[in-house]
């Protein structure tokens, strides 16, 4: 079966009537900077105090990765850092020129194609609500590339740092067991 | 949280310089507990100067002295799984993975680490009173919900905790921190690191404004064959410590020839009672032994109502971490968990 | 013609943009120009703001406006306006109203900027003086003053409880045992991963386009009218994808109000996300103080029921919920005294959290069945099975569908519940004590209006609609399947949409009454659309029916076809051509029959059976594996259903040992606003988890027979843990959550 038969016309119409433009500040401590996010190189014109998160989300466009606390307290907001899982909500925008960002938005292999996690997670049906899912998704690409968890046991302690309110854990941890096999 | 000019330093020479002479100016590094406070508009900073760009203190090295040396910029995560730590000073590896969560501990660095505010629930709220955070206003913990607060060390003025993990191994290993300052370099022992509350509740250490810790120093020994790191919390991982015990014991024909025991989740420091660590000597690793030494250790701990369990707790928690070092291969679970 | 959808375990249908960041949610649809508003939050508990300097704040680079009491625009008047589907009986909160303080961390002012940054720093600096009052937050402190609830539209939903019977001091003074026992259940907040947000897009002319987080769109709708009185034409609310609720969006929440107050008044589009602090500021599951005294016979069959319930709310709403109506429904017991009480204190009003009322009340009962149990010396399942309820007693009526013995039945084998030694602290494993508990669940199986949309597109393709919304339950798989099976056809044929106010009405979900009511709809809205369809097919040529209609015909992926003869066929193709290339349609309306209703009690039954892990010396314990047994009628969808139990089994597990709101009564406030220090479980606190569904047909319920699940599978947990923490040590702790502390 397809995954996509749902559109959401409404709201689908207006963002694509409305393009998101970067924004520029009008204080004196703007800065322009460049991050790599997903392999393509994006300027932005910041003041300092923009954390990654909101320059993701609000500057650039790229509302997968979410914002569950904005203090470093769920994991939502977890993206790779030249291949390393971080928080994005607790470092600043301005701190990461000339990384390497990758977001949900840039681990399928194409367009047509999902990463093998984000099938597992489908199949799996480990989400309900979804919001923790691209945060609980990017986390573990970066704790398979780790290479410390082996045991279910081990995948469960360091995947602890993203937390789910729906209670998908079990799911979670299945979908991503198939990962280490 | 106020917006801030911003720099990135390319020396350290070049970052003591931009912060010391401005009382308003701060590092940045792994930034997990700064931009949080940050946010909070609990920490205030006009300028941050960012330490990641320093090309040095990235590495983890061998000393001349057998010892090894914990670059200051280098990530929690990379130094806990770093061979020459996995391999001589595994209770660091525990105590480092202990704490917070993967990605945390790939942001967070070891000098940050050290640096870590309590996580005091009237010190994180800005409209209660706090002296840590605002001298001479009061400590609302004491009379308050304070469950995770002090047994020990603590003063009238303050019972914080300091939450730290790695510390509480750094404590037992008797490690030294390497500072550099506008008065130049300097070491201190790694138990005079940190300060008790007392008058100044508002200094969590002895790091002076414009000092930035380059390095930590361990010293050979690193109690690789019996050791163990125990973390009691309020859930399995992904909390802070109510009761921890970090643990190294060296032995000889089944009896103690040293012993290294600090505590964290009890007080504003890790808390380490030498005089306890020295009755062990001879001694052999029983439940009898290591009570006794618990003893020694929670002598004049004081509860202050949620916190009484604290007492006990940690009594128990010494006696089982002990027991888990003889035989760690098989006690150390993740998550520092009891095995 | 398609295998029928309902019952297979089909993959969420929106699975694909949810795991690849492309759903987007309410503060996620940006446009160029949005103006960003973060909200001030007073910082006493009671009391008046004399004055605000909003003046210093608008001088600061960005800031486009500060809105506060002083210079809002005129709002409705009357309590009634500011009404919402699942307001107490009161006098709802109205943000921004006067300079009266009710409570803290009330929402005293709004700071819009150009970023976010800027609202957020000019927040911090808004300087306000109060005048502040003495409060009072505290419920063990004021159970003196315990009153009867006001009644009103939303006790109808969840009744009072009922009259005594038969006289319960007497035959509890007369039984052979006695139990009886306190509980403490804390305050507990809903925490969904995602703030809560809402983006008014302002259009030309005024037209407000809204998203918002919230379990009802046209609830917001209403309530947006109705407070700003604006035309229901003039605004629409759409809730595309919601990052989880559990009651938290059963209500209009403030950021509504504020992002389209700061809409109108400044004619610009603005988004307004609450912080995770601010989370804790509008509604909770109120702390509860309960007893439950049961008197039983030698052989078990409980003859005496008291369960008597003290509740907090706040000064301006009687919020009620049903904590001690259960018990009676559950057990047939001859003398029952059943009492529900309030305290207003100076805290906001509590609000419907995942299962309200009985996720409180059933740890009680549960408890108290546990204790007798044990105090006779009779397995805990055994002792429900003497007490079970072929009919519901306290109202005297027969249940719809009750395949409760079978959840008992079925789960204790699957979980092993005969491997169970009967004396506490007689299992072991390794150094730690072993326990098993079990304990029942019930939740109502409600319906309620509800309207549906279907329609044949312009390109001949099914499309049914709904104003309702999906926080995660799978209404979306759900009812596209339901849609799918009236037609013949796969799920990959049909779009449902859904979370839109211009769509047909549909109520606040909760309650897990959604695939009930809205499913009705469904099939309801599909009936009517297919006869429809074949009256029109039977006017074309070639395509002749006798009076028999309907049942002469199969509906296929693009045509009608004759039973009979399967060549002569009507496309669909065609009948959209016939009508002048438009989409034919029907919207249909699905009421519960309330007299047929009225005869039958209606509820989903489980049985919840744990087993812990309890390290003794240090206290540490761990739910090590749990099986539910479900009793919940049809099962839609087999995948998401079992998903609605797992997770509320780990809401369980929270409410037992991990989650609670911690407050510090000298403040009047809570002290762990944040996801650090109020504890949902992590990973690594989840082990094995399980659920069954047994067989249950029902049809009196509604015309699918499926009673809702988003509730049953928490409300026998926490009992089960606390039951099995005391097989395994022996130590009956009767206050949620428990801490491992408090096994030392």
């Amino acid at each position: 079966m397809s995954f996509c038969v749902y559109t959401f016309n409404p709201a689908a119409m207006l963002t694509e009537n409305a393009p998101i433009l970067p924004k520029t500040e009008r204080s004196f401590d703007t800065k322009s900077i460049t991050l790599t996010v997903n392999g393509k190189p994006r300027e932005l014109n910041v003041m300092p105090w923009v954390s990654l998160l909101d320059a993701l989300r609000e500057y650039i466009g790229l509302t997968g990765t979410k914002k569950g606390c904005d203090h470093g307290q769920c994991g939502a907001c977890t993206v790779l850092c030249d291949g390393k899982r971080i928080l994005s909500c607790l470092t600043l925008a301005t701190m990461k020129e000339g990384a390497e960002i990758t977001t949900i938005e840039g681990i399928a292999p194409s367009d047509t194609d999902l990463h093998p996690l984000q099938k597992a997670f489908i199949e799996n049906d480990a989400f309900q609500c979804g919001y923790c899912t691209p945060g609980q998704i990017c986390s573990a690409i970066g704790m398979l590339q780790e290479g410390k968890a082996h045991s279910r046991e081990e995948v469960k302690e360091l995947m602890s740092g993203n937390l789910c309110r729906c209670g998908a854990n079990v799911y979670i941890i299945d979908a991503i067991m198939e990962g280490i096999k | 949280m106020n917006n801030f000019s911003y720099k990135k330093a390319s020396s350290v020479q070049e970052a003591v310089g931009q912060v010391s002479g401005h009382s308003e100016a701060c590092f940045i590094a792994g930034g997990t507990n700064l931009i949080d406070l940050m946010k909070y508009n609990v920490a205030k900073a006009d300028a941050l100067v960012d330490l990641n760009t320093i090309t040095e203190n990235h590495e983890i090295s061998e000393r001349e002295d057998g010892g090894i040396r914990l670059g200051a910029f280098v990530s929690n995560n990379d130094t806990a799984y770093h061979p020459l730590i996995t391999e001589r000073y595994p209770l660091l590896n525990r105590a480092i993975l202990a704490g917070a969560t993967g990605q945390i501990r790939n942001m967070a660095t070891n000098g940050g680490n050290l640096l870590q505010r309590t996580r005091c629930y009237y010190f994180y709220d800005i409209n209660t009173p706090c002296n840590k955070r605002e001298p001479g206003s009061g400590c609302s913990a004491i009379g308050g919900y304070n469950r995770i607060m002090a047994i020990l060390g603590e003063s009238e003025n303050c019972i914080a905790v300091f939450p730290s993990d790695m510390c509480v191994a750094l404590s037992a290993l008797s490690a030294t921190v390497n500072v550099s300052g506008p008065d130049g370099e300097r070491s201190i022992p790694f138990v005079d690191f940190h300060r008790l509350p007392g008058d100044t509740p508002e200094l969590d250490n002895n790091l002076r404004h414009g000092e930035v810790i380059t390095s930590i120093d361990l010293p050979p020994k690193g109690f690789s064959q019996n050791y163990s790191y125990l973390k009691l919390r309020d859930r399995n991982s992904y909390a802070f410590a109510l009761v921890s015990v970090a643990m190294g014991l060296e032995l000889e024909n089944n009896r103690i020839k040293e012993a290294r025991i600090a505590l964290g989740g009890v007080a504003h420091k890790p808390w380490r009672v030498v005089e306890a660590e020295l009755f062990l000597e001879n001694k052999e690793v029983n439940e009898e032994s290591l009570g006794q030494a618990a003893d020694i250790i929670l002598k004049g701990a004081t509860g202050y109502g949620h916190n009484d369990f604290k007492i006990d707790l940690a009594k128990r928690a010494i006696i089982r971490n002990g027991l888990m070092a003889l035989n760690p291969a098989e006690t150390q679970l993740p998550g520092a968990v009891p095995n | 013609m398609s295998k029928a959808q309902i019952g297979q375990p089909i993959s969420r249908l929106e699975g694909h943009l949810k795991v690849t960041g492309s759903a987007k949610y309410s503060g996620e649809f940006n446009l160029e120009g949005l103006l960003y508003g973060y909200v001030v939050n007073s910082t006493i508990v009671r009391g008046k703001i004399l004055s605000i300097d909003s003046a210093s704040v608008k001088k600061i680079p960005g800031v486009i406006d500060v809105f506060t009491h002083e210079n809002r625009p005129s709002l409705a008047w009357f309590d009634m306006q500011y009404s919402d589907m699942d307001a107490p009986p009161g006098s709802p909160f109205r943000p921004l109203y006067d300079n009266e303080i009710k409570y803290y961390a009330q929402p005293v002012a709004l700071v819009v900027a150009e970023t976010f940054e800027t609202a957020r720093y000019a927040a911090s600096l808004l300087k306000i003086d109060y005048e502040a009052e003495e409060f009072d937050s505290d419920l063990k402190k004021n159970t003196a003053r315990a009153r009867d609830p006001k009644v009103g539209l939303a006790t109808m939903l969840k009744p009072l409880p009922p009259k005594p019977k038969g006289d319960f001091e007497n035959a509890y003074g007369e039984a052979d045992a006695q139990v009886s026992s306190a509980y403490w259940h804390g305050t507990e907040h809903h925490n969904p991963m995602e703030m809560h947000a809402t983006t008014t897009f302002y259009e030309k002319g005024g037209k407000l386009t809204i998203f918002d987080k919230t379990q009802g769109t046209i609830n917001s709708q209403l309530y947006a009218c109705n407070v700003f009185g604006l035309s229901f034409s003039d605004v629409r609310v759409i809730a595309p994808y919601i990052g989880g609720a559990f009651g938290s969006g059963l209500r209009p929440q403030y950021q509504l109000f504020m992002s389209v107050m700061a809409a109108i008044e400044l004619k610009r589009s603005v988004r307004v996300t609450l912080d995770r602090e601010q989370m804790y500021s509008f509604g909770h599951r109120p702390p509860t103080l309960q007893r439950v005294r049961l008197g039983a016979t030698k052989d078990g069959k409980v003859t005496a029921l008291n369960h008597a319930a003290i509740a907090e709310t706040s000064q301006f709403e009687d919020y009620t919920e049903v904590v001690v109506n259960w018990s009676h429904i559950l057990y047939p017991v001859e003398n029952t005294l059943l009492e529900y009480q309030l305290v207003p204190l100076d805290v906001y009003s509590p609000l419907d959290m995942r299962a309200p009322g009985g996720s409180t009340g059933l740890p009680a009962i549960e408890s108290a069945m546990d204790e007798m149990a044990y105090k006779l010396g009779i397995d805990p399942l055994e002792l429900r099975l003497i007490n079970y309820s072929e009919r519901d007693m306290a109202e005297d009526k027969p249940f719809s569908s009750k395949e409760l013995r079978e959840c008992y039945k079925q789960g204790a084998e699957k979980f092993g519940w005969a491997e169970r030694k009967p004396e506490p602290r007689s299992m072991k494993r390794g150094t730690k004590l072993v326990g098993y508990g079990m304990a029942t669940g019930i939740w109502d199986a409600m319906t309620v209006p509800s309207r549906a949309e279907a329609m044949l597109d312009k390109d001949g393709k099914l499309r049914v609609n709904s104003a309702t919304s999906d926080i995660g339950t799978g209404t979306l798989t759900v009812m596209t399947q339901i849609a799918a099976d009236e037609f013949g056809l796969s799920v990959d044929d049909v779009t449902f949409e859904y979370g839109d106010s211009d769509m047909a009405f549909a109520p606040i979900e909760g309650g897990s009454f959604t695939v009930s009511s809205v499913g009705s709809a469904v099939v309801k809205a599909c009936k009517s659309l297919r006869e429809k369809l074949l009256k029109r097919a039977s006017r074309m040529e070639n395509f002749s029916l006798s009076d028999q209609g309907m049942s002469q015909v199969r509906f296929e992926k693009d045509r009608i076809v004759l039973s009979e003869s399967p060549l002569v066929a009507v496309s669909y193709f065609d009948l959209i051509a016939d009508n002048n290339g438009k989409a034919i349609k029907a919207d249909t309306t699905s009421v519960p029959n309330p007299l047929r209703l009225k005869k039958y009690t209606r509820a989903a039954h489980s049985a919840a059976f744990v087993e812990v892990e309890v390290d003794e010396q240090l206290g540490v314990i761990n739910v090590t594996r749990a099986l539910t047994a479900v009793a919940g009628g049809k099962i839609i969808n087999p995948k998401t259903a079992k998903s609605q139990i797992v997770g509320a089994m780990i809401w369980g597990i929270s409410k037992a040992l991990r989650e609670e709101t911690i407050s510090d009564h000298r403040f009047g406030k809570y002290m762990n606003p944040n996801l650090a220090e109020y504890h949902l479980p992590v990973h690594a606190d989840i082990h094995e988890l399980d659920a069954i569904f047994v067989e249950e047909h029902d049809d009196i319920v509604n015309p699918l027979g499926a009673k809702g699940l988003g509730e049953i599978g928490i409300v026998g947990m926490a009992p089960a843990i606390a039951n099995a923490i005391y097989h395994a040590t022996g130590k009956r702790i009767n206050h949620l959550p428990i801490h491992f502390d408090d096994l030392l």
